[in-house]
């Protein structure tokens, strides 16, 4: 370690914001999956549950993660909704 | 029969002709018989590289057109005497050559030679397709910066697709003084997002610069940190166990005095 690294310490260190920002776009790069394609599904997950529930449309939300595999061995791609429901429909 | 190694990346400028030809000539000083092929159509640079431009007389794409024979566009080094070069045509592009040409090509330079590397252009299309037809495995270079990883993520995405298996990792250019400061991403970081085997890690250094000036391959001065990691690599590829050198303490006294004092 240098003297000058004592003055930087409550920055984060910059390879660490190249490694999250790496893994998150090779998420997309991966599934091959662009933010417009995410939005044309949000739109039509939402039209499906409008139909039977009512929800919080500026509170829905769909991201592309990653998760672990079945196996516990690899990292795969996955599609988690949050979708906060106001009320049933009558 | 020999093995054939795609040399791919991605990204260029990130190191795969100097990899190519500082790998071949290790293999080469080793006792192998290499036979290294220029793919990159139009933009040659192995030739150059190597020291070797002024003897080209045929290239890859007279051999496939049969204007000559194998043999005849082969450039023997005379530095390293296992050691031939395949260059590319530079006046033709990408299309000039096709996935079965080089299939065929690969499958005939096996027979005569232990090892055929095969440098690749950079990018995704035809020239990327034809350097891989007939490749057995892959070594896919990147530098421990964010546009190189994340194509070197693709490469090997597409690597699978083509079921090319055993396809490792070179990391070149690494700065361990970045490193330690946590301005570079280290070899775990890399290797945590890419998910392959590393094969060797290539220290940045000046030598390379110099010996490519030369053309004079790095892989042959005893001195120079770089060439011993390729020298590493070419043992990897041959299955012998190599540690990962240890970059710092080949850093020398000067530049650990440097580094007390801050000045690097």
């Amino acid at each position: 370690m240098d003297i000058f690294s004592l003055f930087r310490r409550n920055k984060t260190a910059s390879k660490d914001t190249a490694k999250e920002r790496l893994q998150l776009v090779l998420i997309h790069d991966r599934a091959n999956v662009s933010p417009e394609f995410l939005e044309m599904l949000k739109g039509e997950i939402l039209e499906v549950i409008s139909k039977h529930i009512e929800i919080n449309q500026n509170e829905f939300d769909i991201q592309l993660t990653q998760t672990v595999s079945e196996d516990g061995k690899r990292k795969v791609p996955a599609l988690v909704a949050n979708i906060p429901i106001k009320q049933k429909k009558q | 029969m020999g093995e054939v190694i795609v040399v791919t990346s991605g990204k260029g400028g990130v190191g795969k002709t100097t990899s190519t030809a500082n790998i071949g000539a290790a293999l080469a000083i080793n006792g192998k018989k290499v036979a290294l092929v220029d793919t990159d159509i139009g933009l040659r640079n192995l030739d150059v590289v190597l020291g070797l431009e002024n003897r080209i007389v045929y290239d890859i794409v007279d051999v496939v057109e049969g204007v000559c024979r194998t043999k005849q566009a082969f450039i023997k080094d005379k530095r390293f005497e296992n050691l031939c070069l395949l260059p590319a045509a530079q006046t033709r592009d990408k299309n000039a050559v096709n996935t079965e040409q080089m299939k065929a090509l690969c499958a005939e330079l096996k027979e005569e030679f232990d090892y055929v590397i095969i440098d690749c252009p950079a990018g995704i299309e035809q020239g990327f397709k034809n350097a891989i037809a007939g490749a057995d495995r892959a070594i896919v270079v990147t530098t421990p910066e964010v546009s190189a990883v994340r194509d070197a993520d693709r490469i090997i995405g597409l690597l699978e697709a083509n079921e090319i298996g055993n396809t490792k990792l070179l990391v070149n250019r690494l700065r361990i003084d970045m490193v330690k400061k946590g301005d570079m991403m280290t070899i775990d970081d890399i290797l945590d997002i890419l998910g392959i085997e590393l094969i060797g890690v290539v220290p940045d250094d000046e030598d390379i610069i110099i010996s490519t000036n030369r053309g004079e391959p790095a892989a042959s001065d005893m001195k120079s940190r770089a060439g011993q990691a390729y020298r590493n690599i070419a043992k990897r590829i041959t299955g012998e166990e190599v540690p990962i050198m240890d970059l710092e303490e080949s850093a020398g006294f000067v530049a650990t005095l440097k580094k007390i004092f801050g000045m690097k």
